[in-house]
């Protein structure tokens, strides 16, 4: 298909049950064949718009004001004119082989199957993803995940590519392998390309054009360089949450001390109930510091940090706890946090997962903060007390009656946190906590963290995000070497690759 | 950096992998691929009817037996299936085949010698018979459905259901996207039971962790329902039920699906025709 425009004309769009429109009056015209970035708060209907020009915003959701054409007809009318990549890998796979799941948008449009084989190999070739067709789709990464949507997206030939935060749910390394394969896909089709990405150091340099949008049309409209070069702008793309390139975030806790020892694991194997060990860990988790568990996929660092939080068994070896963190009410009978009873856990040590909705287990925000403290046997005054300083930390008191699944991303991985944080456990173990997040949640939970730190806890972070890692002066432990290799003094992880590089004293930088 | 920016706090070693998953492993591992595990899914789902009607037809022991034996000394060996891995991934579905024959024995009509008498347990050489043929011909049924839900993979059995019988493209196709998130849920149970015991909601006791079930539940299906939204935006992304759809992959019957379907009508006529020769063939109903 040759390359679409977009075409925009006072159009908006009101959300079904809500009476402030997501976005109103946006006026826009994108050539055919144009490469843009769209970025733009948080909540501000960035995904709303993508789906529109996609064709897959169902017209019960809500309501729509102006018009929308893609080339020359309405989206929903040219369904498949329009490819569309989302931001979770796991959600996108449809079939269980990787051939199918690239042929399944070609079939779709009624391509006839003799062609279907040769522009699944091209597609695949092109995305950089060099597999047999009957390859399990089970067995790819999220990189290759995000890769293998593309090409199924890129075989239809679509005259308009849009892809929402296509790198949002990927480690470093994986982050420039897929935006190349996007590149590599545009080229190859010369199909107009929309993306929404809060990071726009990944794709600024290969875009012909960003577009902010604000909630009333467009905040700012040009070329990267002029739009990241006008000093005006700065200030309010930094208030949307954007991460502009070469912004350093600071460091936000230095250690004073080297810390009680809290937790700490000598030689234990980890491994998931009922898979097979993956490591062999040493580590102590000590007060008023950070670790940082870094390395790639797959190589225990979640399942360590699943050990350390008392979650799962170790396979050999034992975690043991030390007598400050044994002390306190519900005292546990062992040292071994996987042998504690559930309540005698909570104010010990707090696990924050990836997903912050598998954390949910009440109606409300209050009573989500007020759930932990609770089943710990505080007093109503106590939790009480907790729940509103916790509220207006994390500016979440506003929402103190709102249904934790309805709020925003950034908002729900806040309260993710602060509901373990009711409780006042010693240990906090969390797990990818700034993935995905805009530059204002960024923040927020870095200093979050850097607060609990002051207050002499200790935080394990499973993490790829060098800057986090470096803001709270993270000790490190390292999963990438072949052998055992002592995390020390000046190794500062070097083999991994940072986006957002940054360090305050001109030391090595590591991209 | 000052000293206390850094401490050595520990050290990992990485573990090598052992085991190397089977090529195929869908409810059981497939050993090797044979005539019958590649045969169309379309003729295995004709076979497993054909070779039902020979075990439910009749409530006799013979036939039953006959059909048994028949499926354990040709049908799964051809099937290509681990038998070992079968034995003990399923084993509860022997134990529970006794438990149901024993069941019958119980409850049947007493008739013929008595064989046990131990209070209100009564067993005679009637009862017994009606328990055996109840066991032999739960293992018969299962059997052939066993062997077909672990050698048939979905999309091709999608293929077929859509090609030779017709039926809506749109269902079988959000079925058959809506099956592989199964693996994803039963990872996000793991996931959820772990989130609850952090948050001071864990099951500790074995009434906690029965009374847990349901929220649990509920919070799988919330994750499940957005799952679900997020993968049908995914597929009509990419065009899904704008316009008539081709099938890259064509489902072919073959000589081999012939066979199959000619074997499973010899073995329910065996097994019919011995009952009937032996003469304890009774249709069922008359």
């Amino acid at each position: 298909m040759t390359p679409l425009s977009v075409t925009a004309r006072g159009y908006g769009w009101t959300h079904a049950g809500r009476t402030r429109p997501a976005f109103s009056g946006l006026d826009l015209h994108i050539e055919a064949g144009q490469r843009v970035l769209l970025a733009g708060a948080s909540g501000v209907g960035k995904s709303t718009l993508l789906h529109a020009i996609t064709g897959v915003l169902p017209a019960v959701s809500g309501d729509a004001t102006g018009s929308l054409l893609v080339g020359d007809a309405p989206p929903a009318a040219s369904r498949g004119a329009a490819g569309l990549v989302l931001q979770d890998p796991d959600s996108q796979v449809i079939l269980a082989r990787v051939g199918d799941d690239v042929a399944f948008g070609m079939e779709n449009l009624g391509l006839p199957a003799e062609k279907i084989p040769e522009r699944v190999r091209t597609a695949l070739e092109t995305v950089g993803l060099p597999v047999e067709p009957d390859h399990p789709t089970l067995a790819l990464s999220g990189g290759q995940k995000q890769r293998l949507a593309i090409a199924g997206v890129l075989a239809m030939k679509p005259g308009v590519i849009v892809l929402d935060e296509p790198t949002a749910n990927l480690d470093p390394d994986a982050v420039h392998s897929v935006r190349d394969a996007v590149l590599a896909a545009q080229a190859r089709s010369g199909a107009t390309m929309v993306v929404v990405e809060h990071r726009l150091e990944i794709w600024a340099p290969h875009v012909d054009r960003i577009l902010v949008l604000g909630p009333e049309g467009l905040l700012a409209d040009g070329d990267p360089n002029t739009v990241l070069g006008d000093m005006r702008l700065r200030d309010c793309l930094q208030a949307a949450g954007l991460w502009l390139p070469g912004a350093v975030p600071g460091i936000a806790y230095t250690p004073t001390t080297r810390g009680e020892e809290m937790l700490c694991a000598k030689d234990i194997t980890v491994a998931r109930p009922g898979a097979e060990p993956v490591a062999t860990v040493s580590a102590q988790v000590r007060a008023g510091r950070a670790l940082a568990l870094t390395g790639p996929n797959g190589s225990g660092k979640s399942t360590t940090a699943l050990t350390l939080a008392g979650l799962i068994p170790e396979d050999a070896g034992t975690v043991t706890a030390s007598q400050s963190l044994l002390a306190g009410p519900h005292r546990p009978k062992c040292a071994q946090p996987s042998q504690w009873k559930s309540r005698s856990l909570v104010t010990r040590i707090g696990m924050v997962f990836q997903e912050a909705e598998h954390q949910f287990l009440r109606h409300t925000v209050a009573e989500e903060l007020a759930f932990g403290p609770r089943q710990a046997g505080y007093s109503k005054t106590q939790i009480q007390a907790r729940v509103d300083e916790l509220l207006e930390r994390l500016k979440l008191d506003r929402l103190a009656q709102a249904h934790p699944q309805t709020l925003s991303g950034g908002e729900k991985r806040r309260l993710s946190v602060a509901c373990m944080l009711t409780a006042a456990p010693q240990v906090l173990i969390v797990d990818e906590p700034t993935f995905g997040q805009d530059a204002l949640t960024w923040r927020e939970l870095t200093k979050m963290f850097a607060e609990e730190l002051a207050l002499d806890r200790a935080i394990v972070a499973v993490t790829h995000d060098e800057a986090f890692a470096h803001a709270l002066s993270a000790d490190r432990l390292d999963f990438n070497g072949p052998s055992a290799v002592p995390a020390q003094e000046n190794n500062p992880a070097e083999a991994i690759n940072s986006v957002h590089v940054h360090d305050e004293g001109g030391e090595a930088s590591h991209v | 950096m000052s000293e206390s920016r850094m401490l050595p706090v520990g050290s990992v070693q990485p573990m090598t992998r052992r085991k190397t998953r089977p090529a195929q492993d869908f409810l059981i591992p497939l050993r090797r691929p044979t005539q019958v595990s590649r045969a169309n899914p379309v003729a295995k789902l004709a076979a497993v009817l054909i070779l039902m009607m020979g075990v439910l037809l009749s409530i006799d022991l013979v036939s039953a037996t006959v059909m048994l034996l028949l499926l354990l000394a040709i049908g799964l060996p051809a099937s290509g299936l681990d038998v070992g891995a079968m034995l003990r991934r399923l084993w509860v579905l022997p134990v529970a085949a006794v438990i149901a024959g024993w069941a019958t024995a119980i409850m049947a009509a007493k008739t013929g010698t008595v064989l046990v008498e131990l209070g209100p347990y009564l067993i005679t050489l009637g009862s017994l018979e009606a328990g055996a043929a109840i066991t032999v011909r739960s293992l018969a049924l299962a059997l052939p459905g066993i062997v077909v839900a672990a050698t048939t993979d979905p999309t091709d059995l999608a293929d077929g259901l859509v090609q030779h019988l017709r039926l809506s493209e749109r269902f079988v196709l959000s079925a058959l996207a809506a099956a592989r998130l199964v693996t994803l849920f039963i990872e996000e149970w793991k996931t959820l039971v772990l989130a609850r015991r952090t948050r001071g909601a864990g099951a500790d006791s074995l009434f906690s962790r029965a009374t847990a079930i349901v929220p649990l539940a509920f919070a799988l299906l919330v994750q499940a329902i957005r799952r679900g939204a997020r993968l049908a935006m995914a597929m009509e992304g990419r065009g899904f039920g704008t316009q008539a759809r081709t099938w890259s992959r064509a489902s072919r019957f073959h000589a081999r699906d012939a066979w199959l379907v000619i074997t499973a009508t010899c073995f329910s006529a065996a097994s019919i025709g011995v009952a009937v020769m032996v003469g304890t063939w009774q249709l069922i109903l008359t």
